[in-house]
C-alpha cells in the first residue's frame, strides 16, 4: 500500500532531519571545545589583548552588556506593564506592540549604523557608551515582549482579590502581579541577555575595540566578539588560536546563561 | 504621589519603542539624503560601487549588494524551510515523551549560539568542505547560504512546533478514527491547522536572514562582483556595512546610509507581513 | 450462526494506562448487539471513555498501554477478528475505518464541508469523483445535514454552528459505512434544540449500523439507548436491556446511581 510507504518515508525524512540538527549542534561545539580548549592557556584570562589574551575583552564585553542591562531591564520591564497593565487592549497598546516587535526584528548592523550616526559621529570617535546604547536597543524590545507575555499569564483573579483588598493599581503591581511572574520574567531576561552578550554587528562601529584595558565608557572599548572577527582573519596562527579560545569562552558563557534561564523556569513551576 | 509616577514612566517606556523607531528611520533617511539625491531609484539597479581618487564623490549602485543579499537568503530559505518543517514534525508527531525536552532544548541552544561563532566555523570547516565537494573558493555564495540556512533552522522550527501544537488532540484524533495515517494526519490536518503560524514563522526567519551579518561576513567573500556561479564570491548589504561603512566617506557614507535605509524599510515590511499572518486565524 | 446478533464481543478485558499501577477497566465483559445502540453511563473516572477509546484501538496514539483479554469483532461479512492482537498501522486504519467515532466537540477538519466528508472516503482509496460526490451527498442525507449544507458545500466547515458541525461529524463516519459508530458524550456541549436532532439522528442510524454511547446524561441513555451498561471506578457493575437498569435495576449500586444518590 504506498500510503503507508509514503507515510514511512515522511516520518523517516522528519526524523533524519532532527538528527541532521542535531549533527549541526555536536558539529559545532565538538570542534569549538576542540579547538577552543587546545588554545587555551591560564594566561589568556589574566592578560589584555595587546598581550595575546582576552582578560580585557571578557571584561569590557560584560561591562557593556551589563550596562546595557541595566537601561534595558527597567525601560522594557516598565513598557511590558504599561502594555498589560495600563492599556491591554487599547490601540496604543497594540500599534506599540507591533512597533516593538518591529524593532526586536531589526537587522542589529542597522542599529550600529543608527548609533553610529547618532553618538560617535558627533562625538568624533568609537565609545563604549555607543555600544551600551546600541545593546540596549536591541535588548528593550525583547524585555518588552517577555514581561508582556508573562504578565497575560498571571491570573485576573489575582489583580482582582488586589483589588478587592483596597490596593492601589501599582501596588498591586509591584507586590502581587510581578511576583506572580518573576520566574517567567527572569527567565527571559537571563535569555535576552545571553543573546546580547553575544552580539557582534551593533558594536562594530560603536564601540568598536581596545586592546588595552580600559574602564573609560568615553573611549573605544574592548569587545570580545569584535576581536574574535578581527583576530580570526588575521594570517598568523596566534590570532587564530586568539580566536578559538575567545569563540570557546564565548559559546560556553551564551549557553550557560541560556541554560540557566531555562533550569529556573523549568524548577520553579 | 508614587502612584502618577509609577504610571507616567511606564508610559514613556512603552512610548520608547515608538521614538526610537521613528528616530532610526529618521537618522537613516536624512544621512541617505546626499545619495537619494544624487542616484534616485537607479541605485537599486546600478552595479558600479567605485569612489574617485580624491574620495570626495563617485558613483555608487546598491545592486551587487542587494543581489547578494537576495540569493544568499534565497539559498537559506530552501535548505531551511523543508528541514525546519521536518524537525517540527519530529517534535510534535513523532518524538516520544523522553525524546522531546532534550531535542528541543538542543534545538533552543542551536539557536542561541551567536552568529559570530556560525562564522568562525562556517569559515575554517564548512567552507573548506563547499570547496572540496563543490568546487569554487570555499567561500562564497552557497557557503553563506547553507551557514545561513543552518542558523535560521532553529528558530523556524521552534515557532512551527508551537503552532503545531495548537491543534487540539481531539482534532488529531478525529482524523485517525477516519483511518488517517500520521503523516496524512499532519499533512491534512495539522499543517492547515497551523497554517497562519507556519507562514508567519518562514516569514519571521526570511527576515532574519535578509539582516543577518557576521555568520555572512565571514563566509560570502565580500567581493564587489555579480556572482555567475553559486559558489562564486559576492558581498550582502550587511556585510557591506559591516566591512566598509566605518571607513566610507561623503557620498560613499550617505550611500551606506541608504543601503541601511533599504535593509531597514525591507525588514519592517517583512515583519508587518509575519504579524498580518499570525493574526489571521487560519481558516482553509 | 451462535453470534449472529452480537456485533462486538468484549471478554476479560483489563486495560492499563501506561505508567499506572492499578488497571483502569477490570475484567470487563460486554456482548454488543448488532444494531442496536448501547448506552454507557457512570460517574467521572468510571472508566466509560477509556473502554470506548479500547474499541477502536484510539489509545494506541499515544504509546505504554497494556491490553488483556478479548475483544472480538465480528464483522457483517462473516469474520471474526480479536482487536487487541492487531499490531500493524494497516490494521489499526482497517479497523478504524469499520469502528467510526464521534468526540463530545465538534471536530470539523479545517477544510471545505465537502472534503470534510469525502476526507475518509478518499482516504479509504475511491478514486472515481462521482462515486465521492454521489456518497457526500447520501452521508449529509443520512445525517440530516443536507438541506443546510448542500448550497456550501465548498465552503469552510468551520462557519457551520455547532450542532451542524456535529452532524457533519457524522455524515464524515457514515460515508465510510462502519460497522460500529462509538459516540463519546455527542451532545455535551450542544445546546438542547441540536442535541434532539442528534439524538433522532442516532436512533435513525442503528437500522445500519450498531451504535455505542457514552453519555453521563442518563435521560438520554434511557430515551436513546435499547442497553445500557454501567460503570462504576473501572469495573462494569450491571449490563441489561435499558428499561432493566432503569426500572428494575439488579445491584444495589446502579440503583443508587439512577436514582441519583450519588454521581
Amino acid at each position: 500500500m504506498n500510503r503507508l510507504l509514503l507515510n514511512k518515508f515522511i516520518l523517516i525524512l522528519s526524523t533524519l532531519s532532527a538528527l541532521v540538527g542535531l549533527g549541526f549542534l555536536f558539529w559545532i561545539l565538538i570542534t569549538l571545545s576542540y579547538k577552543g580548549i587546545s588554545s587555551l592557556h591560564f594566561t589568556t584570562f589574566t592578560k589584555d589583548l595587546v598581550e595575546g589574551g582576552i582578560r580585557n575583552l571578557l571584561v569590557g564585553q560584560f561591562t557593556m552588556a551589563l550596562m546595557a542591562s541595566t537601561i534595558a531591564i527597567p525601560i522594557g520591564m516598565m513598557a511590558g506593564i504599561y502594555l498589560r497593565e495600563y492599556s491591554s487592549n487599547g490601540k496604543l497598546a497594540s500599534i506599540i506592540r507591533n512597533l516593538s516587535d518591529v524593532m526586536m526584528s531589526a537587522p542589529s548592523i542597522v542599529i550600529g549604523v543608527f548609533v553610529f550616526a547618532i553618538l560617535v559621529d558627533p562625538f568624533r570617535g568609537y565609545n563604549g557608551w555607543a555600544g551600551i546604547v546600541a545593546l540596549a536597543i536591541m535588548m528593550i524590545p525583547i524585555i518588552i515582549s517577555t514581561t508582556d507575555n508573562m504578565l497575560s499569564l498571571v491570573p485576573k483573579e489575582l489583580r482582582e482579590a488586589g483589588i478587592a483588598l483596597g490596593g492601589s493599581k501599582h501596588k498591586i503591581i509591584l507586590q502581587i502581579i510581578l511576583k506572580a511572574a518573576k520566574v517567567g520574567i527572569t527567565t527571559g531576561v537571563l535569555l535576552s541577555f545571553a543573546r546580547i552578550i553575544g552580539e557582534t554587528a551593533p558594536l562594530l562601529f560603536t564601540s568598536a575595540n581596545n586592546q588595552f584595558f580600559t574602564m573609560d565608557l568615553t573611549e573605544q572599548f574592548p569587545s570580545l566578539t569584535v576581536s574574535i572577527y578581527n583576530l580570526a582573519t588575521y594570517p598568523d596562527e596566534a590570532s587564530r588560536e586568539l580566536a578559538w579560545a575567545a569563540s570557546f569562552v564565548l559559546t560556553a558563557i551564551v549557553l550557560c546563561i541560556n541554560l540557566l534561564g531555562r533550569y529556573i523556569i523549568r524548577t520553579k513551576k | 504621589m508614587g502612584a502618577r509616577l509609577f504610571k507616567n514612566f511606564s508610559f514613556f517606556s512603552a512610548t520608547l519603542s515608538f521614538f526610537i523607531l521613528i528616530g532610526v528611520f529618521s537618522v537613516l533617511f536624512s544621512y541617505a539624503q546626499e545619495a537619494l539625491h544624487e542616484f534616485g531609484f537607479d541605485f537599486l539597479y546600478n552595479e558600479v560601487w567605485e569612489a574617485d581618487e580624491d574620495d570626495e564623490g563617485g558613483i555608487f549602485g546598491g545592486y551587487v549588494p542587494i543581489i547578494g543579499t537576495l540569493l544568499s537568503t534565497l539559498i537559506a530559505m530552501l535548505i531551511a524551510t523543508p528541514l525546519a518543517m521536518g524537525i517540527a514534525i519530529f517534535l510534535t508527531e513523532i518524538a516520544t515523551e523522553k525524546m522531546i525536552q532534550p531535542v528541543s532544548v538542543a534545538i533552543e541552544l542551536l539557536a542561541a549560539i551567536p552568529s559570530i561563532i556560525y562564522g568562525m566555523w562556517g569559515l575554517f570547516y564548512f567552507a573548506p568542505i563547499v570547496q572540496l565537494t563543490v568546487g569554487g573558493n570555499g567561500v562564497g555564495l552557497l557557503t553563506a547560504g547553507i551557514v545561513l540556512a543552518i542558523m535560521i533552522i532553529p528558530f523556524m522550527a521552534a515557532i512551527t512546533r508551537d503552532a503545531m501544537n495548537t491543534t487540539p488532540p481531539v482534532l488529531k484524533e478525529s482524523a485517525y478514527s477516519m483511518g488517517a495515517t500520521k503523516f496524512e494526519v499532519i499533512k491534512d490536518i495539522v499543517m492547515p491547522y497551523a497554517k497562519g503560524g507556519i507562514i508567519g514563522s518562514i516569514i519571521l526567519a526570511l527576515g532574519r536572514a535578509l539582516g543577518e551579518t557576521m555568520a555572512v561576513a565571514f563566509l560570502i567573500g565580500s567581493v564587489m562582483s555579480i556572482p555567475s556561479k553559486i559558489t562564486d564570491p559576492t558581498t550582502s548589504i550587511p556585510v557591506l556595512l559591516a566591512n566598509n561603512f566605518a571607513e566610507a566617506q561623503d557620498l560613499e557614507m550617505s550611500s551606506m546610509y541608504y543601503l541601511a535605509l533599504i535593509l531597514f524599510i525591507v525588514s519592517f515590511a517583512i515583519i508587518s507581513l509575519a504579524k498580518f499572518y499570525f493574526f489571521r486565524k487560519s481558516i482553509i | 450462526m451462535k453470534n449472529n446478533n452480537i456485533i462486538m464481543d468484549i471478554k476479560d478485558f483489563d486495560f492499563t494506562y501506561p505508567g499506572a499501577d492499578e488497571p483502569s477497566l477490570k475484567n470487563i465483559n460486554m456482548p454488543l448487539k448488532r444494531n442496536k445502540i448501547t448506552a454507557m453511563i457512570g460517574p467521572s473516572g468510571c472508566g466509560k471513555s477509556t473502554l470506548l477509546r479500547a474499541m477502536n484501538r484510539i489509545h494506541d496514539l499515544y504509546p505504554g498501554n497494556t491490553y488483556k483479554g478479548e475483544i472480538n469483532l465480528y464483522s457483517s461479512d462473516g469474520t471474526k477478528q480479536n482487536i487487541l492482537t492487531l499490531k500493524k498501522e494497516n490494521d489499526f486504519i482497517e479497523l478504524r475505518q469499520k469502528v467510526g467515532m464521534i468526540f463530545q466537540k465538534p471536530t470539523p477538519f479545517p477544510m471545505s464541508i465537502f472534503d470534510n466528508v469525502a476526507y475518509g472516503l478518499k482516504l479509504s482509496g475511491i478514486k472515481d469523483k462521482t462515486e465521492i460526490e454521489k456518497r457526500v451527498k447520501e452521508a449529509l442525507k443520512d445525517a440530516a445535514v443536507w438541506k443546510e449544507t448542500k448550497d456550501r458545500l465548498k465552503k469552510s466547515a468551520l462557519g457551520l454552528s455547532g450542532g451542524q458541525q456535529q452532524r457533519l461529524c457524522i455524515a464524515r463516519a457514515v460515508a465510510l459505512k462502519p460497522e460500529i459508530l462509538l459516540f463519546d458524550e455527542p451532545t455535551s456541549a450542544l445546546d438542547p434544540i441540536s442535541t434532539g436532532a442528534i439524538e433522532e439522528l442516532i436512533s435513525q442510524l442503528k437500522k445500519e449500523i450498531s451504535v455505542m454511547i457514552v453519555t453521563h446524561n442518563m435521560q438520554q441513555a434511557s430515551r436513546l439507548s435499547d442497553y445500557t451498561a454501567f460503570m462504576y471506578l473501572g469495573d462494569l457493575i450491571e449490563y441489561d436491556k435499558t428499561n432493566n437498569i432503569f426500572l428494575n435495576p439488579a445491584q444495589k449500586l446502579t440503583e443508587d446511581y439512577i436514582t441519583g444518590r450519588f454521581g
